[in-house]
């Protein structure tokens, strides 16, 4: 008999799984669940992209491609970064293509952190940071972030947090769960302690087309300085609606871009072919149908936002993503008990705040990715759930 | 405020209240309700309808397009002749047409029978119109930008992916 926890890695295995695992067991069992609980658009891929993946195949254009991704792919993804957030990144040096935005966190993190590097990591956030930071032999040190500012981080929590083994910090914004972003002036706060520590940061904008404020999405590398400190990472999944495309990029000082190819090039080789054919046409010919997607999340967003605060959920008004993260401390459940009291009584599905990190207890993340009618139908059930406690 | 809007999400859910409509739109409620009404009054805004699938509703009921070939009158073309046939509460839609024939009429019944005899005893007979060609509706997939057939109704096929 072979003793498997013997011999597994001790790191991967002292990783926490996802505690709501149990919870979606529960949603996927019940009918006429009306969920809002998932991270992935509705909209399908536009057709114009999916037509030029589909051409590439019948042209039979299914070989590897270069390891860091095609050529003309990273002279659009450039292009794309400049046209949109005024930064200017070398297609042959600075850019690589990933396997989604994860990927490309992945990497960053590996090719900059040694043991014992402590990153920075706001919560409530994705929850890849933290086991990213673990299995680089980091440690993650997480930064509570709260509605009194909005779920932004700020400098003086930054500084508080810094000590001399501080390498790298991960700027999660536009924020998944919160739906926070943080403007230009928010941003020039924490560039300073920034350069003030000699941090690198990794900047995961993969929301940034989905900012709702009229200033619009202000990429960390734009901020003075800060450039040659940063790695951002964006991707298809949100802005195209390309999420099982599985494509991404990172963009950044050739000096780090470098060592991510090469581990991209050992455990990946090189992204989908056939998505990257198809993501060159969405950076392309692709601007109007993210702006008209923009409109539609934007419109649910105000709706959504409405709704809760009427039925008495306190609310925090997001300005990017696709998520709301209304407080639930008024009805005194926990969010889980809250989130399975949802389920079970109103068949209504949404993510408990803690899901997030510690502190997003008492919160609940609210996806706002489905139609007016099904939003609407959700805030009704919860409305009545609500009332009834 | 970019009033069209009001239009294409009515068009999508006439249900949309005036407040539902002003908050995702972020407009004063007042303001959206004035610019519906006025809609209303100069006839942008035409009806609301329920969009109904009568094959479910197991009810009696048959379609046609009918294709009309018709000779214009002098000084008022289509128009006059277009006045009739829209006046038969039988016809549901009727339009002028580029091509191969002048008004395309969709007529509705309670059998095959029903619009067959309407088009032979009131269509047909009207002075000007010079051939039909009648063409019963078999199945409504999609109508008014619904989809009608349940085999084709999408379903939500997005997981509960924590990572995303």
């Amino acid at each position: 008999m072979i003793d498997y926890d013997k011999l597994l890695n001790p790191v991967i295995m002292g990783i926490k799984p996802s505690g709501i695992r149990r919870f979606f067991d529960i949603a996927n069992e019940m009918e006429d669940v009306i969920s809002l609980s998932v991270g992935e658009p509705d909209f399908h891929t536009p057709w114009h992209i999916r037509e030029a993946g589909i051409e590439s195949l019948e042209k039979g254009r299914t070989r590897y491609t270069p390891n860091r991704g095609f050529s003309q792919l990273r002279k659009e993804v450039s292009g794309f970064l400049s046209r949109h957030y005024g930064v200017e990144y070398e297609p042959d040096t600075q850019v690589l293509i990933t396997v989604g935005g994860s990927e490309a966190i992945d990497l960053c993190v590996r090719s900059l952190v040694t043991p014992g590097d402590e990153v920075l990591i706001p919560e409530p956030s994705f929850v890849c940071y933290v086991p990213i930071t673990q299995m680089a032999g980091g440690v993650p040190v997480t930064i509570e972030t709260g509605p009194e500012n909005g779920f932004k981080l700020t400098a003086e929590q930054l500084e508080a947090h810094m000590t001399p083994r501080t390498k790298l910090l991960i700027m999660p914004y536009p924020n998944n769960p919160t739906g926070a972003v943080m403007g230009r002036e928010d941003l020039e706060e924490i560039a300073a302690v920034v350069e003030r520590h000699d941090l690198l940061v990794l900047s995961d904008e993969i929301y940034a087309a989905l900012t709702y404020t009229e200033e619009g999405h202000v990429t960390f590398s734009s901020l003075p300085g800060m450039k040659e400190r940063t790695v951002i990472v964006n991707g298809f999944s949100k802005a195209h609606s390309m999420t099982g495309w599985r494509l991404g990029y990172a963009a950044g000082p050739r000096e780090i871009i470098s060592p991510m190819v090469k581990l991209h090039q050992f455990a990946i080789m090189s992204a989908p072919t056939t998505s990257q054919y198809a993501a060159i046409e969405a950076l392309k010919n692709g601007d109007d149908d993210m702006a008209y997607m923009r409109g539609q999340y934007d419109m649910r967003r105000r709706l959504i936002v409405d709704g809760l605060n009427e039925i008495g959920l306190k609310c925090f008004e997001p300005k990017g993503a696709f998520y709301v993260f209304p407080s639930v401390k008024s009805t005194g459940l926990t969010s889980a008990d809250f989130c399975e009291r949802l389920i079970y009584e109103k068949h209504v599905a949404v993510v408990p705040g803690d899901a997030f990190g510690p502190c997003g207890q008492g919160f609940v993340r609210i996806s706002y990715c489905y139609s007016v009618k099904h939003i609407t139908e959700a805030l009704s059930r919860m409305g009545d759930f609500i009332r009834e406690l | 405020m970019a009033k069209e809007q009001i239009l294409e999400l009515l068009q999508e859910d006439a249900k949309l209240s005036a407040k539902q409509l002003s908050v995702m739109l972020g407009e004063d409620a007042g303001a959206v309700e004035g610019a519906i009404k006025q809609y209303e009054k100069d006839g942008v805004i035409k009806g609301y309808h329920a969009l109904i699938n009568w094959e479910r509703a197991e009810t009696q009921r048959a379609a046609a397009l009918i294709e009309l070939r018709v000779s214009p009158q002098k000084d008022t073309g289509f128009d006059e002749i277009a006045g009739r046939i829209m006046n038969f509460p039988e016809v549901e839609s009727v339009y002028l047409m580029s091509g191969g024939y002048d008004l395309a009429v969709t007529v509705v019944g309670r059998s095959m029978q029903d619009v067959a005899m309407f088009v032979q005893k009131r269509l047909a007979p009207i002075e000007g119109v010079l051939s039909t060609a009648t063409h019963f509706v078999l199945t409504r997939y999609k109508d008014g930008g619904v989809i009608f057939n349940n085999d084709y109704e999408e379903t939500d096929e997005r997981g509960s992916n924590l990572c995303d």
